[in-house]
């Protein structure tokens, strides 16, 4: 057991301190310190409006749409500084994949969703375009229902279908952590079972933070559970011992559900 | 009762009901419009009436009413031979007639001038042509007629080199109006050769006129001799008649063959007597061209003024008011469209273009007076403001989550804006666009003061240099329905003539919009075969 834990490689790579976050006058997210380890699967759990999602949008600067959102703190990202204004968007939101609650696939056909990621890179090689092709649909574990209709539109897919497409779009582009904002909150039991196999395997070759509403997931898909409410985190921990073994009182009780 | 009221059944059938007027109203005006259109050209029987005072009148039945002072029934006949009885239609009370007969030998005529001749083919005098022995005189006038459309193709052959000489002149005119306006003693020795060779040119053209006069004159003195109904001789020139029917004794297939060939002439010739007759090529030419401009112009400048307001703008104070601006824009009375474009267009921007480049030709103004180029900006400024709105909302309309999608995997705003954005928007810029050349076409009141113009001597485009000449002015199909219809000396002859263009305009603007449509759909149905 002390061998196996030497192996795995526990410098975080994403490290948020003294996070806050404010839409105007709300103060969304209040002072987060929480680091994530590489290839660990991060889940955020919480009541609706306790600032998870936003706290997952500003690891890749999404929340730089939202025009009322001021960020201070800091967020580091391979030990760079995400929060600044000299940071490469482009390029971080390259790094750093998104997968949304509702599931967004292009107007385009089944291939061109796909490589979208890699065509605005610049890339346009027939050759390198069909391997991402195929090396996504597979690591999405949806090769196999799409592989002869890859021109069809992405539009005609149903719900589950469609999701897992969005996560291979994000795979495409080969990022290091791939952010799973409710992926699964639209989506029948069946197809929730397939994401989270996905996310189990996914996980070898990525670090996935998810947010989620559905406290089994968390405690099927994660290795480390965060808890949040009101917008401060309340509790980090492995997994195991947050849904056994909380050592806050609120935790104990969202996670039991007397409240939330 | 009150259960049926509360049921709100009734209301359900009030709005069915309205449905239904809207409806009717619109087919009996479309209904109308067709039908007095398409049967206008089909060729009518000449009905031969004789009168109580013994008098005969011959024509075509156009409608019957109750005489208004007396109260008995009376019949509107189209009697022709205006330069015979000074007007084309006149009133007969049905209790004046004893008779009525179609005369199988009654002939319509439609002629180069003072309308149509309905009356009876006498004979032929044609100098220098034989013909055969036993022919009737409507051989003689088939003979006649054929001889004179080969001597009027040599005349047309002259008059073309006659306007090739006359272009060719005014070209060489206006580059001796810039040599001598730019340095008159420097340029001397190339004006003075310019001048002869124009000199040359007129010379030309001259000896051409006196051969085209010579040629006329071999045409017209071929005539045919008529009678018209009160037994009175007319003679007419052979080279004046454009058709003739014995409409009374034509079969089925004969008559649809005269309409045909009078469509063909609506759609593909040249207008004639003030506009009242002949065809109408120039006014779909120039309708067609106006908006096709007006489109180039409003399309890009609307979709781009959208893209920023709706993506780059800050949503502000100034926003709203810009966006309020122009949506009020849309409901300007476009006669203001049309002196504003008269006012910055024409003489302002045009003006400046003139002083500018022209300098030599004032005070006789290229781009400073009306013209298709002017026309179609004020209609694109009239127009701008639907394609924005439209493009505008259909922008507004595509969800959050797609536009994240695509910035969380690295693209650019602007990556985005083309690769996602607006391809998704673009059914709904057609949908602004098919409006916005709806209401183009069908725009008169701006175009009067900014370039149309009742009879317009050439095309906007043609096979002399630069082609497009988008100073010239045009003609147009809804101020041909303000002319013909309001504003000729023989507005009733002209009636049909406004069914005719008014169709003609419909059939444009629905041709163009199911085109637009079909498109539309086409796109629509890429970006939207969802199964959820």
């Amino acid at each position: 057991m002390p061998q196996n834990q030497q192996q795995i490689d526990t410098t975080p790579i994403l490290s948020v301190s003294d996070l806050n976050l404010h839409y105007g006058e709300a103060h969304a997210l209040k002072g987060i310190n929480l680091d994530m380890i590489r290839h660990q699967v991060t889940a955020f759990i919480g009541p609706s409006g306790c600032g998870k999602s936003t706290l997952l949008r500003c690891f890749n600067r999404m929340n730089d749409l939202v025009e009322s959102a001021r960020v201070n703190g800091s967020i580091r990202f391979n030990g760079a500084e995400v929060n600044e204004p000299a940071t490469d968007v482009i390029s971080l939101r390259r790094r750093i994949g998104m997968v949304f609650q509702q599931s967004n696939p292009f107007p385009k056909s089944i291939y061109e969703n796909i490589v979208y990621g890699l065509r605005i890179s610049g890339v346009n090689d027939k050759a390198t375009l069909d391997e991402a092709v195929e090396r996504s649909l597979k690591s999405a574990a949806i090769w196999n229902e799409v592989k002869d209709r890859l021109n069809d539109s992405a539009l005609g897919l149903s719900g589950g279908q469609a999701q897992r497409i969005c996560i291979a779009r994000a795979i495409a582009v080969n990022p290091e952590i791939i952010l799973m904002d409710e992926p699964c909150s639209a989506l029948d039991p069946i197809s929730t079972l397939k994401i989270e196999e996905l996310i189990d395997e996914l996980k070898d070759k990525y670090t996935i933070v998810i947010v989620t509403h559905n406290m089994q997931q968390a405690a099927r898909v994660s290795d480390v559970t965060a808890f949040f409410y009101l917008g401060e985190l309340i509790e980090v921990g492995a997994t195991r011992k947050i849904f056994t073994n909380p050592e806050k009182k609120q935790t104990e009780d969202y996670i039991t559900g007397r409240f939330g | 009762m009150k259960k049926f009221w509360k049921t709100g059944e009734p209301y359900v059938l009030a709005t069915g009901a309205a449905l239904a007027i809207v409806l009717v109203m619109t087919i009996t005006l479309i209904g109308t419009v067709v039908f007095n259109g398409f049967s206008y050209y089909w060729p009518k029987e000449l009905v031969r009436f004789e009168l109580k005072d013994g008098s005969y009148a011959l024509g075509q039945i156009m409608q019957h009413e109750k005489n208004p002072i007396n109260g008995d029934r009376r019949l509107q006949l189209k009697v022709a031979n205006r330069d015979v009885f000074g007007q084309d239609f006149r009133w007969i009370d049905e209790k004046e007639i004893t008779t009525r007969t179609l005369p199988a030998d009654a002939m319509l005529l439609e002629r180069r001038e003072h309308g149509n001749f309905f009356g009876f083919l006498m004979g032929v005098t044609a100098e220098g042509l034989d013909f055969p022995a036993a022919s009737t005189p409507n051989q003689k006038l088939e003979l006649a007629l054929k001889l004179v459309a080969t001597k009027n193709q040599a005349t047309r052959k002259i008059k073309d080199q006659m306007s090739d000489l006359n272009n060719r002149a005014e070209r060489i005119r206006l580059k001796l109006l810039k040599l001598e306006y730019r340095d008159k003693e420097k340029n001397s020795s190339e004006i003075a050769e310019l001048t002869v060779e124009r000199e040359k040119a007129m010379a030309d053209f001259n000896a051409l006129n006196e051969q085209l006069i010579a040629a006329r004159a071999g045409i017209t003195s071929i005539t045919a001799q008529f009678l018209d109904v009160t037994g009175a001789g007319k003679d007419i020139a052979v080279f004046d008649i454009v058709a003739h029917q014995y409409p009374n004794s034509m079969s089925f297939f004969a008559k649809c063959g005269a309409y045909l060939e009078r469509v063909r002439e609506l759609l593909l010739d040249d207008p004639r007597e003030s506009n009242t007759e002949g065809g109408l090529f120039p006014a779909i030419f120039g309708t067609v061209m106006m908006v096709l401009l007006m489109s180039v112009f409003s399309l890009p400048f609307g979709v781009v003024a959208a893209i920023y307001l709706r993506e780059y703008a800050k949503d502000g104070l100034l926003t709203r008011m810009v966006r309020i601006a122009v949506n009020n824009l849309a409901g300007v009375p476009s006669i203001v469209y049309g002196v504003f474009g008269l006012g910055f267009f024409v003489y302002g921007i045009g003006g400046s273009i003139d002083s500018m480049f022209f300098p030599e030709r004032l005070p006789t103004p290229t781009f400073g007076t009306g013209g298709i180029l002017w026309a179609s900006l004020t209609l694109a400024l009239l127009t701008v403001p639907v394609v924005i709105v439209a493009t505008e909302e259909s922008l507004a309309s595509i969800p959050k989550g797609i536009r994240e999608g695509s910035l969380a995997l690295g693209a650019t705003k602007y990556q985005t804006l083309t690769k996602i954005l607006l391809p998704m928007a673009t059914p709904g810029i057609m949908t602004g666009l098919i409006l916005s050349m709806a209401r183009a076409a069908g725009e008169v009141a701006p175009l009067m003061i900014v370039g149309v113009v009742k009879l317009a001597p050439a095309l906007p485009f043609d096979g002399s240099f630069p082609f497009f000449h988008m100073d010239r002015k045009f003609m147009h199909l809804g101020f041909h329905i303000y002319d013909v219809g309001f504003q000729s000396p023989n507005v009733e002859a002209a009636k049909p003539m406004v069914y005719v263009t008014t169709m003609l305009l419909l059939a444009i603007v629905i041709v163009a919009s199911s085109t637009a449509i079909y498109l539309r759909n086409r796109m629509r149905r890429k970006f939207t075969t969802s199964t959820f």
